[in-house]
């Protein structure tokens, strides 16, 4: 059976790749990962805005009460050298790279410019085998139009395609007005691949204490069919390559993804419900049913369901019910 | 050899030597020379190497005597040793320094000399502690200067090695220790020059070995100790000569040529000043002026004072002198005069017989003392010493820099006299702590030494309070070396980083005529004029100054540094002082930007630089008007009401003028009224809580978290409203016991801090407006009157009768008046609301024993105290003894009062006829277990005393005194973690296991916060802190666990913020055993690198990741057959990692030491899940009765 894929131009073993999560924050966990059958591993994601609050909370509390009180002139000692940049996450990049043999993808949240493409470069300098932008903004200010929320996308990627020659990825949110052009846009400038989608924090209410508390939902199977759609819209019609991400949690959605055209199914959620070993129950029976349906490769079910390719394409754009016989088929159809 | 120049502080300079030049240093924290223990610490935790390439071993110990006993079992076996301490650390250490002196083990003793505590405790330096020492065999020698402080740091350490007299090196605390001076670093070559390595080979081949044994410390008997005592003798003989070899070896290295006696001034000098420390480099510069006023003076600066060498010293005395005036900055009551006095006498005498030195006649010699505790000591003050000198029959004993109004002791003195050159600029900065400006001056004479061929010099004096502080920074620059060791008082720039200064200090005073005024306000140029009090603008005028005004906080916000001035008006000062030409200044300003904030972050170093080109077109001159138009006046430092004792003797420490008031103004054996902080309104707060009653649900929890017992709470009849103001406010009272009362939670507005913590805590949210609660910070200036009115209106609403309390309920106890209030604690402290509540339990019958600390200073700071009394005049009696016997001392009270109580009974007996056998039956078996029995006991003493009073027996006399100790006292043992973890450890394990009635409440903060977060056995692993730079690698001792080993102490582990009611539930059952009592209270601290706004949220965070379980063990439930231990919180429910990030003391590891960190936060996990099993398993044991009830029930 070959279960081989390409995606950002790297031959992958299997379609099966850990998305950017917590998960990969030790590097035993990446070996395990490796163990487990992944055929490549997103790395959590470096956030810039992080990295600056980090400095100004150090700033702050080093200094704060000091220099007030004879006896307590500071509180703390100080270290001649903080870890203040980067240098964590590009370790980490360099740490999986010796150990384990499997492409590692980066992942960036910038929150400068200057950030997106200083910290894209050093992470290909440590042996980032790709890099995942992870593009991450709520539009809150209301005199924010639609265009310029894509044009700084675009300019984040232009940029930051300027700077590295590894492949680079964006990892987009489903809420553009025309996500198809946008992504056509994205093609354009470079990317070499898309994922679908990104999943954000999303603020829920406590009741008790009446406080709003941001918090991330895991995945359901049901977060499924958006990617679904919308990888089955896109396929074929982009160089950039597709990757699936959100509810993943079966062989079947596994599948599903590769045959509406997800060159990789990226997991997460399903990691965290059954632990990392459970890549390996996946690949087992992505094979079992491949087996059973006699596919003999990924390479094979690629896009067969793909609006493209497969026979009710009009299925993929439907967005609300419609009363019609089944029997029947318009005439320019 | 060109060296380099660096400003730094003494404390610095020493340890650099210090730390070069040995292989093990034990340190523990004191001020004012923690800082070189700091220094060691972080310099080993770093890897840096010493002279020969290896890094010293730095190790903490539990208290100076601990530190004495490593430095003496290291200097046995072989490894150049040393230690810094300082005042009662330097106690402590006295008998090993007669083991190590008597042993001849060359070491070094750096100290940062400082008072001892006698009538009351000082931080502040005079050479108390070091003149303790002088029977001990050490040498010690004197550093009068930050450059002499490194010198001699290295002349001692090649002295003790040659002479094999250990030396204790010492210099005036704060005065030179703090003080930050252009000095030359001396190199590794200058070292390895001094240091001759045979002397350091002999040191090791005397060390104890196994492979060459030999025996030390044997016991001898009358036939031997004497003549082996004076075995030694050649070796102190010998000394004076190796310590002036090496101070010429030092010369010929360096040009710097000291001796062991150096005089100074006229060759012809007929009147001499002896003395030693800072103060003799302003003698020195006095001695310059008045030479050249015709005056034939010299002062003769001692560095050597042991051994002292009479010959020497004689040899050093000019010829013609006529008088001498010895100075010594010690006292020692009851002696024929202070030490190096009756050194000074002796040596004249003896010099004179011997021949030694050129003087042929006695001259007139008189002793005085100066500057204890750092009081100020001025060329003003050494110009009295010269004139007291010119007398036919000068004072002798005498004081100088005081009014001693009692014994006349003090010399009169024209504090207008000033010898500084114009040449010098001088400046003055008042800031607050907050805002940076002393960490801006610091960086500016750094630029200015490190720049300029300029000599500078930064002295820094801060606030007694914790909370807003406010700090006066003086800094000169000149083109000489600068000997000033005394506080500017003719300053050619004054600068007011905080526009509230303007209403509480004169800032002008100190300002000379044509001087610069720099303001940072609000207003523009145009506006500023209305807003200067009165006399502020009349001296403006009257005195010509140049007055600039800047809205620094606005730049500062603009730039984004929120409240930190420091940056905006250190460019102003450059601007406006021309110390360096202003494109110079700017470049220096932003290069030391870069290198001070470079290692914390780009945008760090980014919004300062922001914020250095912002400022200058900002700054603006003011057109000073012709006419004074204000009609605003400098309140009183406290109300007219006030007692006089309040009105003028701690009002005028209040308002800096503490140095004006005579001997007779102040009490004589330290004894102070309580209840003075409630006269000092400080107004620190921009915002302070709002009530808002109807959201309000009347739990009492903002009360009872306040750290300054702001808030209050009462209850009462509606019939008190009636003369209200018109915006107090008050609803009815929600508890069903309450029925038809009125209910009211009041703000002291001039007193709370503004901390926020009360806001945090409230559990109530507005319903339309969820980010409001039922307590809301709002801006003060705009309440303060109407809050005053009202919070005066609510001071004179009754109280609550306390029987009538249901004090296990936070609700109602908290109506209870908190007898601890106005502390000078920091904003937010986590400590003082535990305090608090002892007092609104207990305060009317408790007697406290503080051990030194936080809690002893926020508890005892002069000027004004937090203790206070209730309307019926009763209240907490405090006091403090050490730091390390407090549980010994608390114990001493509770023998003390069960004693005299014993008596009392006896005599109450004995009296029973006269008094009456029912009242005397009734107070002597009372049941005071609750409010009502204490208030009938109350009334049974009070009949008792009556009729005591018109008794005329001996017995009814010798009972009256103490009738009161029928009526339970209770003693609390207060103090931090250092105190009960460490240091005080072994006292407390002492009264545990005594089985007396003492509460020990622990206020643990897990470092030692007092003097700046150096780490004690309480620290939990992982957490970085002073002297554990590298994150503490051990866990945190489990104090509790050791205390419920006796059986017979009832232990709790308490956090308010975590479970309040199980805090008061845990302090009433320990005050209610009848027996010792351990409460380990978690006290989140500024310590911790937290937001204290939220500090509450800490302590529940640390219950709820198992970081700090809750429980009790009480012995009284073993009679019951119950297990004595109940854990009170539940099963850890948060990552330990969540809790520990949230506070820098640990995340900073993260960013230092990633790899440790991680390896530590696996293991502090760990501990997590050992405890929470362990304590779940001792919990979970079955209680057995006592054997002899089980027996029976069996039988």
């Amino acid at each position: 059976m070959n279960l081989q894929t390409n995606y950002l131009g790297l031959n992958l073993r299997t379609p099966l790749v850990v998305s950017a999560s917590p998960l990969s924050e030790e590097l035993d966990d990446i070996k395990r990962m490796e163990d487990a059958g992944a055929a490549a591993v997103v790395l959590y994601s470096l956030f810039e805005e992080q990295l600056k609050q980090d400095r100004f909370e150090l700033e702050h509390h080093l200094t704060h009460g000091t220099e007030s009180y004879a006896e307590a002139l500071t509180y703390f000692p100080e270290p001649t050298e903080f870890h203040l940049g980067p240098e964590g996450y590009l370790n980490h990049i360099r740490k999986a790279k010796e150990h384990v043999n499997i492409p590692i993808i980066a992942s960036l949240n910038g929150d400068s410019m200057g950030g997106w493409t200083t910290y894209a470069k050093e992470m290909q300098q440590a042996g980032a085998d790709a890099l995942e932008l992870n593009i991450y903004h709520i539009p809150a200010d209301p005199m924010l139009t639609g265009a310029q929320v894509e044009q700084t996308y675009l300019e984040i990627l232009e940029s930051v395609k300027s700077q590295v020659m590894i492949p680079v990825s964006v990892k987009l949110s489903p809420y553009f007005s025309s996500l198809a052009n946008m992504a056509q846009r994205l093609d354009l400038a470079g990317a070499n691949g898309l994922v679908l989608f990104n999943r954000f924090y999303q603020p829920d209410i406590h009741l008790d204490s009446l406080e709003v508390r941001p918090n991330v939902i895991l995945s359901t199977p049901q977060a499924l069919r958006l990617p679904m759609r919308w990888i089955a819209i896109l396929y074929g019609k982009l160089r950039a390559d597709l990757a699936a991400t959100s509810g993943i949690h079966t062989a079947h959605d596994v599948v599903k993804m590769l045959m509406v055209g997800a060159s990789a199914t990226m997991l997460c959620a399903v990691l965290y419900r059954h632990g990392i070993e459970y890549i390996r129950t996946l690949e087992r029976e992505v094979i079992d049913w491949m087996d059973e349906h006699e596919y003999e490769s990924v390479a094979q079910m690629l896009g067969s369901m793909s609006q493209q390719h497969c026979a009710n394409p009009i299925e993929f754009e439907r967005a609300q019910y419609v009363k019609a016989l089944h029997s029947f088929k318009p005439a320019h159809a | 050899m060109n060296r380099t120049q660096i400003t730094i502080d003494a404390n610095e300079a020493v340890a650099e030597i210090a730390y070069r030049l040995n292989e093990v240093i034990a340190i523990y924290p004191i001020t004012p020379s923690s800082p070189m223990g700091e220094w060691a610490d972080a310099w080993a935790a770093a890897g840096k190497p010493n002279l020969w390439g290896t890094t010293p071993a730095v190790v903490e110990m539990q208290s100076e005597g601990g530190a004495a006993g490593v430095v003496h079992g290291a200097l046995q076996t072989g490894s150049l040793t040393t230690t810094f301490t300082a005042s009662q650390g330097l106690l402590l250490m006295i008998p090993n320094m007669y083991k190590i002196a008597g042993e001849l083990t060359p070491a070094v003793i750096h100290v940062a000399a400082r008072a001892l505590a006698a009538q009351g405790l000082s931080i502040f330096g005079d050479h108390s502690d070091v003149m303790a020492t002088r029977a001990t065999g050490f040498a010690l020698l004197c550093s009068n200067s930050v450059q002499e402080a490194m010198d001699f740091a290295v002349v001692a350490q090649t002295a003790t090695l040659n002479s094999r007299i250990p030396f204790l090196h010492f210099f005036d605390g704060f005065r030179t220790s703090h003080e930050v001076n252009k000095i030359e670093l001396l190199t590794d070559d200058d070292l390895r020059a001094m240091i001759d390595l045979s002397k350091v080979l002999e040191h090791r081949a005397r060390a104890l070995s196994p492979d060459h044994p030999v025996i030390r410390g044997t016991a001898q008997n009358p036939d031997v100790y004497f003549q082996a005592r004076e075995s030694v003798n050649r070796f102190y003989n010998a000394c004076a000569q190796v310590v002036q070899d090496a101070m010429d070896q030092f010369a010929s290295l360096t040009g710097r040529q000291y001796h062991a006696f150096e005089y100074h001034g006229a060759a012809n000098a007929e009147r001499v000043i002896v003395m030693m420390g800072s103060g003799a480099e302003a003698a020195h510069e006095t001695v310059d002026y008045l030479n050249t006023q015709g005056a034939k003076v010299g002062v003769l600066k001692v560095r050597l004072y042991r051994p002292f060498d009479a010959k020497r010293f004689m040899e050093a005395m000019p010829a013609t002198t006529k008088s001498v005036a010895v100075l010594d900055r010690t006292k020692e009551p009851g002696s024929a005069g202070e030490p190096l006095y009756l050194d000074c006498v002796t040596a004249l005498h003896e010099g004179l017989s011997s021949g030694w030195g050129e003087l042929q006649a006695m001259p007139k010699v008189v002793g005085g003392r100066y500057g204890l505790a750092s009081h100020e000591f001025t060329p003003a003050m050494i110009k009295a010493v010269f004139d007291n000198l010119a007398q036919s029959k000068p004072k002798n004993h005498f004081t100088v820099g005081i009014h001693d109004d009692v014994t006349h002791s003090s010399l009169p003195y024209d504090a207008a006299f000033s010898i500084e050159p114009d040449s010098v600029v001088r400046a003055m900065f008042y800031g607050l702590g907050s805002d940076g400006t002393v960490g801006a001056n610091k960086n500016s004479i750094k630029i200015i030494g490190e720049n300029t061929n300029q000599f500078a010099q930064g002295y820094f004096v801060y606030d007694s309070k914790k909370s807003g502080a406010i700090t006066v920074s003086h800094l000169r620059f000149g083109p000489q070396p600068i000997r000033s060791t005394y506080l500017i008082s003719q300053a050619s720039f004054v600068a007011c980083h905080q526009p509230i200064f303007l209403e509480r200090y004169d800032m002008l005073s100190p300002l000379k005529p044509g001087g610069t005024f720099l303001l940072n306000a609000p207003w523009s140029a145009a506006e500023v004029w209305p807003h200067l009090p009165r006399a502020m603008q009349e001296q403006l005028i009257e005195k010509q100054i140049r007055f600039f005004v800047i809205d620094a906080n606005k730049v500062a916000r603009a730039s984004g540094m929120g409240n930190r001035v420091n940056t905006v008006m250190q460019v102003c000062f450059f601007a406006l002082s021309g110390a360096l030409p202003h494109d110079e200044a700017i470049a220096a300003i932003k290069s030391a930007i870069k290198k001070s904030y470079s290692s914390k972050g780009d945008e760090i170093v980014a919004m300062n630089l922001r914020a250095v080109d912002q400022t200058l077109e900002q700054l603006f001159a003011v057109n000073v008007p012709a006419q004074v138009t204000s009609q605003l006046l400098l309140p009183p430092p406290v109300a007219s009401t006030a007692p006089p004792f309040v009105r003028d003797v701690l009002g005028k420490m209040i308002a800096t003028r503490g140095d004006e008031l005579p001997v007779s103004a102040l009490p004589c054996d330290g004894t102070y009224p309580s209840g003075t902080a409630k006269w000092e309104k400080r107004n620190l707060a921009e915002e302070i809580p709002v009530w808002d009653s109807q959201v309000c649900i009347q739990c009492g929890k903002c009360a009872m978290v306040c750290p300054h017992s702001v808030i209050r709470i009462k209850v009462y009849d509606p019939k008190h409203l009636a003369e209200a103001p018109p915006t107090f406010k008050s609803c009815a009272a929600k508890d069903r016991e309450w029925n038809g009362l009125k209910y009211t939670i009041q703000v002291a507005p001039e007193d709370c801090t503004g901390c926020g913590i009360c806001v945090d805590i409230c559990p109530a949210k507005n319903k339309s407006q969820t980010r409001l609660k039922a307590i809301n910070m709002t801006p003060q200036p705009p309440l303060r009157e109407s809050e005053r009115d009202n919070w005066n209106f609510f001071l004179n609403v009754p109280e609550v009768d306390r029987r009538l309390l249901k004090i296990s309920s936070i609700r109602q106890q908290q109506l209870q008046e908190p007898l601890f209030e106005f502390s000078g604690a920091c904003a937010g402290c986590g400590e003082t609301p535990y305090i608090k509540l002892v007092t609104q339990l207990f305060g009317d019958r408790t007697i406290i024993a503080n051990a030194t600390g936080c809690s002893s200073i926020y508890g005892g700071n002069l000027p004004t105290t937090p203790y206070t009394r209730n309307a019926d005049g009763r209240g907490p009696a405090w006091a403090n003894s050490l730091f390390e016997d407090n549980a010994e001392f608390g114990l001493g009270f509770r023998v003390s009062l069960d004693k005299q109580t014993e008596f009392a009974a006896q005599l109450l007996t004995r009296l029973a006829p006269a008094i009456g056998g029912e009242l005397s039956q009734e107070i002597l078996k009372a049941d005071q277990r609750d409010e009502a029995g204490i208030h009938e006991q109350r009334e049974r003493v009070a009949a008792l005393k009556y009729k005591l009073s018109k008794l005329d027996s001996e017995e009814a006399q010798q009972l009256l005194p103490i009738a009161d100790l029928f009526v339970r006292k209770s003693v609390w043992i207060i103090g931090g973690d250092g105190w009960a973890y460490d240091i005080g450890f072994g006292g407390l394990d002492h009264v545990l296991a005594s089985g007396r009635n003492v509460n020990v409440l622990v206020l643990d903060t897990e470092v030692y916060s007092n003097t700046g977060g150096q780490m004690s056995k309480a620290t939990p692993r992982g957490a970085v802190a002073k002297f554990a730079a590298g994150g503490k690698p051990a866990a945190k001792k489990d104090l509790g666990l050791i205390a419920m080993t006796y059986g017979n102490v009832y232990v709790a582990r308490v956090a308010m913020g975590a479970r309040d009611e199980h805090t008061l539930k845990a302090f009433l059952e320990a005050e209610a055993y009848d027996g010792p009592s351990l409460i380990i209270a978690y006290s989140h601290c500024i310590a911790h690198g937290i937001n204290m706004t939220t500090g509450m949220q800490n302590q529940k965070a640390a219950v709820d990741s198992g970081q700090w379980l809750l429980y009790r063990f009480n012995p009284e439930r073993e009679q019951h057959g119950e297990n004595p231990l109940q854990l009170d919180s539940r099963a850890p429910k948060i990552p330990l990692e969540q809790y520990l990030y949230s506070e820098n003391r640990f995340k900073m590891l993260t960013k230092s030491n990633p790899e440790e960190a991680r390896r530590l936060l696996k293991q502090a996990q760990l501990d997590v899940h050992d405890r929470w099993h362990f304590y779940e398993y001792l919990a979970a044991r079955k209680g057995e009765l006592p054997k002899e009830e089980s027996e029976g029930i069996d039988g």
